[in-house]
């Protein structure tokens, strides 16, 4: 049993030895040149051979008909469109975020009057499972069926997942489920169908992003880092990962691009940081993502200790029962 | 300017996933509460020499281990691989734990139930030479079963904390105590409905004090959430549920003391004690699954935490950063 919560090294924390350990692998998503082509989506679910999803409805989404990630979709390319008053609120909200915990004396403060606020933008965002350091997910499954890898990612085996779905619901970014057939029953009615449905494989377990585990034993990039041509979705060692982002998001500062802010590269935070960190220009809710994730462990030991005395309770309740009860 | 409380979600789409759990999963939470419950009742009478009670839990407790069993294999995505579930032990994961709490508890009781079996048939199982060794085994047998009786009752409360889902997740410091209340008066109630007045009492005692837990214990848990992580507790199906659970026990709780010594009484308050706990345990599982359904269950929490830690001065440890 590794650390709960805090700073630490997940793979050391998983208990493998030194000559299996390779330096951490982790993604940097950068939204700010992501152009929305969804050949990430394409390129995950060709190489992990995924699935369809739903009935191919449109959603009316924008350009976002995936919706979400789920058992079958492993990459999701957020849309966002937003106007003049919502781009200058969420440049306001970042530099809130920059202010925060400066140093009041040393350096002079950087100029970041900002630029002329565009009149429409569109957020696109590639949304993947983060990786955390750590994983509710993966400390929650019963069966031993996820497990951390030498790379310090979180894999779920499904020849041994029994299907609970305790992971479900133990992931803060809703990122795993189970997988059923994978369609919407609507497929099979006529005039409805859109192509056939080819037979789902692994149904009834828990799946997600492997970050390419099979990939990455034989020192290749990810399918959706490999395939992104406008390099908005990096590969690396997470150390490498986390310092090309906070470079990236000071460039953008510089920019008087103040709405540039960072998530999931505080190691700090309540998931320990993530092994997939990305850059936003705006609240991470408006993305869908949570704005404050805890993983459910790090109150466990909370959780036990009242349960103890809740159970000592009863027990004391039966007692007296028997004592009193005539 | 955008006020403090209004957020922008996208396209209201929920944030986490509600786990694929179907109504055997709250069906479980009430009969593993009715099974620890019984086990306590059951080894209270075998220490005190209350015959038919001890016997009847003991039934008691069997029935609804076995059919909670069934519920959560059911309920799996992979039924056939159900045995996995004890092919490691993990402490973090509630589910490995109560796994193996399950499993012992029904190792005991087990021999315990075989020894009332037999009795009952008048010695006629095929026992042959272990007659002997399951007579001396089931006194020790039930007693072990006790010991994992408290601890069945109350690991359900941490499996549904230690998740992600906003209600579930907000009651972590309180729910074990509504539930282990709640297995009390459930498992008090099935016995005031199985056994005679006479051998009753503790039952009666038990139901009391496990009403007075339960009613207590739901109204601090609330009063100490989110504010907003609560509503689902209040609102549609689960608000209804929980309203009626507290009524049923009250009135469960009222029977018993006015008329526990009467027959038919008894055994309408105990009928009403096992619909309250049902009605509990239901209750809060859709107010989980209700919670994840809007992101606003999700961010509305999370953004007023943040809030508060920044505001006391905390800057460090928010996964949003500027650099």
């Amino acid at each position: 049993m590794g650390q709960l919560s805090g700073p630490t090294d997940p793979t050391a924390d998983a208990a493998w030895t030194p000559e299996h350990t390779h330096p951490r692998k982790g993604f940097f998503t950068d939204t700010s040149i992501c152009i929305g082509c969804k050949a990430c989506e394409v390129a995950c679910k060709e190489w992990n051979q995924n699935p369809r999803d739903g009935d191919l409805e449109l959603t009316g989404m924008s350009y976002d008909n995936t919706v979400s990630l789920g058992a079958s979709t492993w990459r999701h390319v957020a849309f966002v469109e937003q106007g003049r008053e919502q781009i200058a609120a969420a440049r306001t909200s970042g530099q809130a975020l920059v202010s925060l915990g400066m140093p009041t004396i040393g350096a002079p403060a950087p100029d970041l009057s900002p630029p002329e606020t565009p009149e429409f933008r569109w957020l696109m965002a590639s949304d993947v499972c983060k990786h955390c350091t750590h994983a509710g997910c993966l400390d929650v499954c019963p069966t031993g069926a996820l497990f951390r890898t030498e790379f310090g990612t979180v894999v779920i085996q499904p020849d041994v997942c029994n299907g609970c779905g305790t992971c479900v619901a133990g992931c803060p970014f809703g990122v795993v489920e189970r997988r059923s057939d994978g369609t919407a029953a609507p497929t099979y009615r006529e005039g409805h169908r859109k192509g056939e449905q080819p037979p789902v494989p692994k149904r009834g377990v828990a799946q997600k992003c492997t970050l390419c585990y099979d990939r990455l034993v034989d020192d290749e990039t990810p399918a959706c880092a490999q395939t992104c041509p406008t390099t908005s979705i990096k590969f690396g060692d997470h150390a490498t990962m986390v310092e090309t982002a906070r470079e990236r998001v000071a460039e953008l500062h510089a920019q008087g691009m103040t709405e540039a802010r960072l998530y999931g590269a505080n190691e700090l935070d309540g998931v320990g940081g993530t092994g997939a960190v990305f850059l936003l220009l705006d609240e991470p809710e408006v993305y869908g993502l949570p704005p404050d994730p805890r993983v459910c462990t790090a109150d466990l030991m909370t959780m036990y200790k009242r349960a103890g005395v809740a159970m000592a309770g009863m027990v004391a309740a039966a007692a007296v029962a028997f004592w009193r009860g005539r | 300017m955008v006020p403090e409380a209004e957020f922008t979600s996208y396209y209201d789409k929920p944030i986490v996933k509600a786990p694929p759990w179907g109504h055997e999963i709250p069906a479980y939470l009430f009969l593993g509460g009715v099974a620890g419950g019984s086990g306590l009742l059951a080894a209270g009478a075998q220490l005190t020499g209350r015959a038919v009670l001890r016997r009847n839990a003991r039934l008691s407790a069997m029935a609804a281990i076995g059919l909670g069993g069934v519920a959560l294999v059911a309920d799996l995505g992979k039924p056939s691989r159900f045995y996995n579930m004890l092919r490691t032990f993990k402490v973090t994961s509630p589910m490995s734990v109560g796994s193996w709490i399950l499993t012992a508890y029904a190792g005991g009781l087990t021999v315990a139930v075989g020894a009332e079996v037999d009795r009952m048939s008048g010695s006629r199982l095929p026992l042959g030479p272990l007659r002997p060794v399951l007579r001396a085994l089931e006194g020790p047998a039930g007693l072990e079963a006790a010991v994992f009786a408290a601890p069945l009752a109350g690991y359900t409360a941490v499996l549904l904390a230690d998740t992600a889902v906003p209600t579930w997740n907000a009651t972590h410091r309180d729910l074990p105590f509504v539930f282990v209340s709640s297995a009390s008066l459930a498992s008090a109630g099935l016995a005031m409905v199985t056994t005679p007045v006479g051998e009753a009492g503790p039952a009666r005692a038990l139901a009391v004090l496990g009403v007075i837990g339960d009613v207590a214990a739901m109204r601090l848990m609330e009063r100490r959430m989110d504010p907003v992580a609560a509503e689902p507790l209040h609102h549609g199906q689960a608000g209804t549920m929980l309203r009626w659970s507290e009524r049923l026990a009250l009135a469960g709780a009222v029977g018993t003391v006015v008329g526990g010594r009467r027959r038919p009484l008894a055994v309408l308050s105990g009928l009403a004690l096992l619909g309250a706990s049902a009605l509990t345990r239901f209750g809060v599982f859709e107010a989980g699954i209700h919670s994840t359904k809007d992101p606003r269950y999700v961010v509305e929490p999370q953004r007023r935490r943040l809030a508060a830690r920044r505001a006391a001065g905390e800057t460090s440890d928010s996964i949003t950063t500027a650099r």
